[in-house]
């Protein structure tokens, strides 16, 4: 087979590629600058003392910092969970061809997209001013369970329900979109294999939307762990209510923000590489595809610049399935 | 090769369809036997898709009656009237016909395996061991047992629309409608995907095929369908149609693909 020899023996007469890569003296200067602007910055952190790094450390693993931490770390989890459990009820309702069952989905999303959250927190922990008592019954009908509103809704209850219920309204919006991302034949697909639509939604819609769907998610999870601590508003003391209670009697301000700061960042750490984690799983079958990986989308929008380009292993080792 | 039954597989009487004002179907019957390769032929628009989509019930019909193997699609009679079917006896109607589509549609998410036993496993109950053994003879047949570890997205063209037929026939169904399935191919990846069907039409399976693949047609089909305008052109073996066509419009047709 003499295609085949010329294929795989490359004789010497063939020329390398060799060529003089083009300078970016751009690149390098503004490199220099970061580097001395960075150095700056560290050099000051270390040198001025009113940081009171001591006092950071002393309070960064005290039992009043930590109860706050975890009490922020509960809220956060706890209304991501119902927010994206509602949202996604909210998404499905929306597309579904049930009017009333879209319109109910848009105006929830509008009312709670529409009025400020702390609004909505002042609103549920004063709930017992409009309805003193709660229970539960037939509508119209005998009451079966009934309780005090101030009992039923703590402090905690309100937090809860004011950002769960607000982040409903914008997961809502962030799984519509993942769904719509989701081809047309893959409904056609699954309806002709005679799946149900919870099946569709369940087995092949869903877990296609969520390539769109975690990135967003994740901004909205980091997102909730800060928006946590408006509910200092409540008196709740979560992580920066605890370390404002710290520093009003020590008057140590700086040296706690710093604290809870901190805190914040290692926490938003670890969030960030549990997100990473979740979009490498549900990128199963991408990137081979119409749809790329941003690894493949970085490789090709730079492919210009000749140093962006990697040589390209045949394809397979760029994301290879998993 | 004439199978007998005492039923035609597809049963279409005076099918009429329309999307808003647009008339898409006007009246197509037709008959399918059981074990018949019948090739749906003719110019884009002249809805032959709109009619494979009516059998699996994708599109709803607006006039007429629409029989799979003796049932009415979608409905039900009830005391002289029509009633619509729910939502499970529908996905039980499309469980027995399978669909092979232009853009293959394979879920992109799950391996060729998976793609292949999900709605055997999922819909139909069977044990995963059962399905998956059949799965991997069925993808043996199409010629892709050494892929059921891959992604759709890592396959090429052809391939896919291998897979896609492979996840069709581990549904055993009794009736398989092709949509186009060859148009979204590059031409040299056209043979292989025919070639499959070609073998699935030689073991008497009741084929449906849209297609603009005259010389399948003319192979594999026992009769070939022209439509154009929502309607029936003509009908009869392939030899006929091709060598003696009656209508203009089927000859008109005809000097442009043949």
């Amino acid at each position: 087979m003499i295609a085949d020899q010329q294929e795989t023996i490359r004789t010497a007469d063939v020329p390398e590629v060799k060529a003089e890569p083009v300078r970016h003296p751009g690149n390098w200067i503004g490199a220099v600058v970061v580097l001395v602007l960075g150095a700056m910055f560290v050099h000051t952190l270390v040198v001025n003392p009113n940081f009171h790094w001591k006092v950071v450390g002393g309070y960064f693993l005290s039992g009043e910092i930590l109860g706050g931490l975890l009490r922020t770390l509960e809220l956060t989890a706890l209304a991501m969970v119902i927010g994206i459990c509602l949202g996604t009820v909210l998404a499905v309702m929306r597309a579904s061809d049930n009017l009333i069952m879209s319109a109910a989905a848009a105006l929830y999303v509008w009312f709670f997209r529409g009025t400020p959250l702390l609004v909505q927190l002042i609103f549920w922990f004063n709930i017992s001013s409009l309805y003193p008592r709660l229970s539960l019954g037939v509508p119209f009908g005998p009451i079966v369970v009934s309780g005090s509103s101030n009992v039923l809704i703590s402090a905690f209850t309100a937090a809860l329900l004011g950002l769960g219920l607000n982040q409903a309204a914008y997961t809502a919006e962030i799984v519509r979109a993942g769904i719509l991302s989701v081809p047309v034949g893959q409904l056609d697909a699954a309806a002709s294999l005679g799946m149900s639509n919870l099946m569709t939604m369940r087995r092949v819609v869903l877990p296609q939307a969520m390539r769109v769907i975690i990135p967003p998610l994740g901004n909205e999870t980091i997102g909730m762990l800060k928006t946590t601590s408006i509910v200092s508003v409540l008196a709740m003391p979560e992580l920066l209510y605890s370390a404002q209670l710290v520093y009003a009697r020590t008057y140590q301000t700086m040296p706690l923000l710093i604290v809870a700061s901190l805190w914040y960042l290692l926490v938003t750490t670890v969030l960030t590489s549990v997100q990473l984690r979740i979009e490498r799983h549900f990128a199963r079958g991408a990137g081979s595809g119409p749809v790329g990986t941003l690894h493949e989308f970085a490789r090709r929008a730079f492919a210009h610049h000749a140093r962006f380009r990697t040589p390209a292993p045949a394809g397979a080792a760029i994301t290879g399935g998993r | 090769m004439i199978p007998t039954s005492d039923r035609p597989m597809v049963e279409a009487d005076r099918v009429w369809k329309s999307f808003g004002k647009t008339q898409v179907l006007r009246g197509i019957s037709m008959q399918v036997e059981a074990g018949e390769v019948v090739c749906l032929l003719g110019p884009s628009g002249s809805g032959k898709t709109t009619f494979l989509r009516c059998i699996n019930h994708l599109e709803k019909i607006s006039a007429g009656r629409l029989l799979v193997d003796g049932e009415l699609v979608g409905y039900r009679e009830h005391g002289g009237k029509l009633v619509e079917r729910n939502a499970r006896e529908i996905a039980s109607q499309r469980a027995e016909m399978a669909m092979v589509f232009q853009q293959y549609n394979l879920f992109p998410h799950r391996t060729v395996l998976e793609n292949v036993i999900e709605a055997p496993v999922r819909v139909k109950k069977e044990p995963r061991s059962e399905a998956t053994e059949r799965g991997m003879s069925m993808l043996a047949r199409v010629g892709l047992a050494d892929k059921s570890s891959s992604y759709p997205g890592q396959l090429s063209g052809g391939q896919q629309q291998r897979v896609a037929i492979a996840r069709a026939l581990n549904m055993r169904p009794k009736l398989m409608l092709f949509d186009e399935p060859t148009s979204a191919l590059d031409p040299e990846l056209v043979g292989e995907v025919l070639d499959v069907m070609r073998s699935l039409a030689e073991e008497g399976m009741t084929m449906l095929v849209v297609t603009h693949e005259i010389g399948f047609a003319r192979e594999a089909a026992d009769r070939v369908v022209l439509m154009d305008g929502g309607i029936v052109l003509e009908s009869g073996p392939p030899q006929q149609v091709f060598l003696d066509p009656q209508h203009d419009r089927t000859k008109a047709f005809l000097s442009k693909v043949l």
